[in-house]
């Protein structure tokens, strides 16, 4: 029944969140500051994973290629589709429901426990439009994250292929750029565009409902980063078998 | 003048506000006091509009908040302004952008002239020094004249404050306490001051309103609390002995 609950007051908040606007003035601005906190100051976490991820599997791909059959340049095949399919939208997504989302519901939870939102509801400000509305126009820039996220990690994969001697540079490319098919680059931004939508709302609806002090504000980030990542992974297993099937 | 006629508020299934009808007059310092869980913060946020009452109306200057369209309310709120407990002030901004908040987001003023109205409120509240100041490094009693500038800059009709003395040391409470009288007065406003402390209700209190579980147990003004016979008002008020003592004086001085 919680659930339930927790679904019709989601669908109310994202409703709710488009009414009396805040003027552009102000609302410029506070986009502009979303952009900073949300993208910018994730960048250097997503490019450092997916660096990692595209070097590891690269390297397991690798290992797994005993057969002299096949050929090597399936290492940067592989690569290109594991980090463009899932690892740059999916992966890199739940690693931003820790760190985006809990920023977002400890914020905006922090803000209900000193009252900030109650001071907005008095003044006859839309407290979800001035503080919700924002974060989500910022993380439609969410893709621009991913598409570095899809460049470092092939090239991590490049890298600890070349240099750990398990590849050419020759082959590699020859399988980065082997069978491409461009609809997976646009599968995968459809899904990060759901993804930032996700990423921006779930952690806002946690945060401005929440109720309590401190201690409160905790398990509601928690709680919000267990929701956004089950979210995300149903959502993309949905998505997948809409579009790729 | 707001006007409250048979107020009722629940959740769920507790009866938080029982039928409460009172009026809180214009340029005058409106007292609600109480024991913890006596149902004041309700009640004062069923004033504010954060809470819509299960039953009863309240009237502001004769419009009955809840038969105005969501365009008069909000005209409406801009008429309001609040000192909450905690000040919530936004951490985000400076004193300044805090003051300048609502003008910023309901008034067509050019920069200037919202640079002038908050330093004429800054100069009100004697903190013009902490105009570039963040919430985080000023003291509590400032963030509270903070507070109060923010809730004047817009000429508001209606204070309100929600224990605007708790966490200060008394000489800063009783700064407050005349600061928020004294802008009644000079604006011809009417606030309503939801407290705990005695020493507002004797320096402060023009009308003082008891609630009891939910009710109204006594009205008055502070000359009257002296004399009143309602045990349940004289247990709250004279808890304290130095209380005790001032009543005791107070009555011997009249005899």
């Amino acid at each position: 029944m919680k659930y339930l609950t927790d679904i019709g007051g989601y669908a109310i908040m994202v409703i709710d969140l488009f009414k009396k606007p805040t003027k552009w003035r102000i609302m410029k601005n506070l986009i502009l500051k979303e952009i900073d906190e949300l993208i910018f100051g994730s960048l250097g976490i997503i490019v450092f994973i997916s660096f990692f991820i595209g070097a590891v599997v690269s390297i397991q791909t690798a290992m797994n290629l005993t057969s002299d059959l096949i050929p090597k340049n399936l290492i940067g095949f592989a690569t290109r589709q594991s980090i463009i399919l899932e690892f740059a939208p999916t992966f890199c997504s739940v690693i931003m429901a820790g760190k985006v989302g809990s920023f977002i519901t400890s914020s905006i939870g922090t803000m209900r426990v000193t009252e900030q939102i109650d001071a907005l509801e008095v003044m006859g400000v839309n407290a979800l439009n001035y503080l919700v509305f924002p974060k989500i126009v910022a993380m439609m820039l969410y893709p621009f994250i991913i598409s570095v996220a899809m460049y470092v990690g092939i090239f991590g994969g490049w890298f600890a292929g070349v240099f750990g001697g398990f590849i050419t540079s020759a082959d590699f490319v020859e399988g980065v750029t082997m069978d491409f098919i461009p609809f997976h680059v646009t599968y995968s931004f459809i899904k990060t565009f759901v993804f930032a939508f996700l990423l921006a709302t779930i952690p806002s609806y946690h945060g401005f409902y929440m109720k309590g002090g401190a201690l409160e504000v905790g398990k509601a980030s928690t709680t919000s980063f267990v929701w956004t990542s089950v979210v995300i992974i149903i959502t993309n297993y949905v998505l997948t078998q809409l579009l790729l099937t | 003048m707001i006007e409250v006629e048979n107020i009722h508020k629940s959740f769920d299934d507790a009866h938080i506000l029982k039928g409460i009808t009172t009026t809180f007059d214009t340029g005058k310092t409106n007292l609600i006091i109480g024991q913890s869980g006596s149902g004041k913060t309700v009640f004062l946020k069923c004033l504010l509009g954060l809470f819509e009452p299960t039953e009863g109306k309240i009237c502001y200057d004769g419009q009955n908040f809840s038969e105005l369209s969501s365009q008069e309310q909000r005209a409406l709120k801009e008429d309001m302004g609040m000192v909450f407990q905690g000040s919530a002030l936004f951490d985000g901004l400076t004193v300044a952008g805090n003051v300048m908040f609502p003008l910023e987001m309901f008034t067509k003023l050019s920069k200037s002239e919202m640079e002038d109205r908050v330093n004429i409120v800054l100069n009100r509240v004697n903190l013009v020094d902490a105009h570039h100041k963040y919430p985080s490094e000023i003291s509590g009693g400032m963030q509270k004249r903070v507070a109060i500038a923010r809730a004047i800059v817009m000429n508001p009709q209606y204070l309100f404050c929600d224990e605007p003395n708790s966490g200060l040391d008394p000489r800063t409470a009783i700064v407050i306490d005349n600061l928020i009288k004294e802008i009644t007065e000079e604006y011809n406003i009417t606030t309503v001051i939801n407290t705990h402390d005695m020493n507002s209700v004797m320096e402060i209190g023009e009308k003082i309103l008891f609630l009891k579980d939910g009710l109204k147990e006594w009205e008055g003004t502070k000359h009257e609390i002296f004399k009143t016979d309602n045990e349940a008002v004289t247990n709250f008020v004279y808890s304290s002995e130095l209380f005790k003592k001032v009543r005791q004086m107070y009555i011997e001085e009249r005899n």
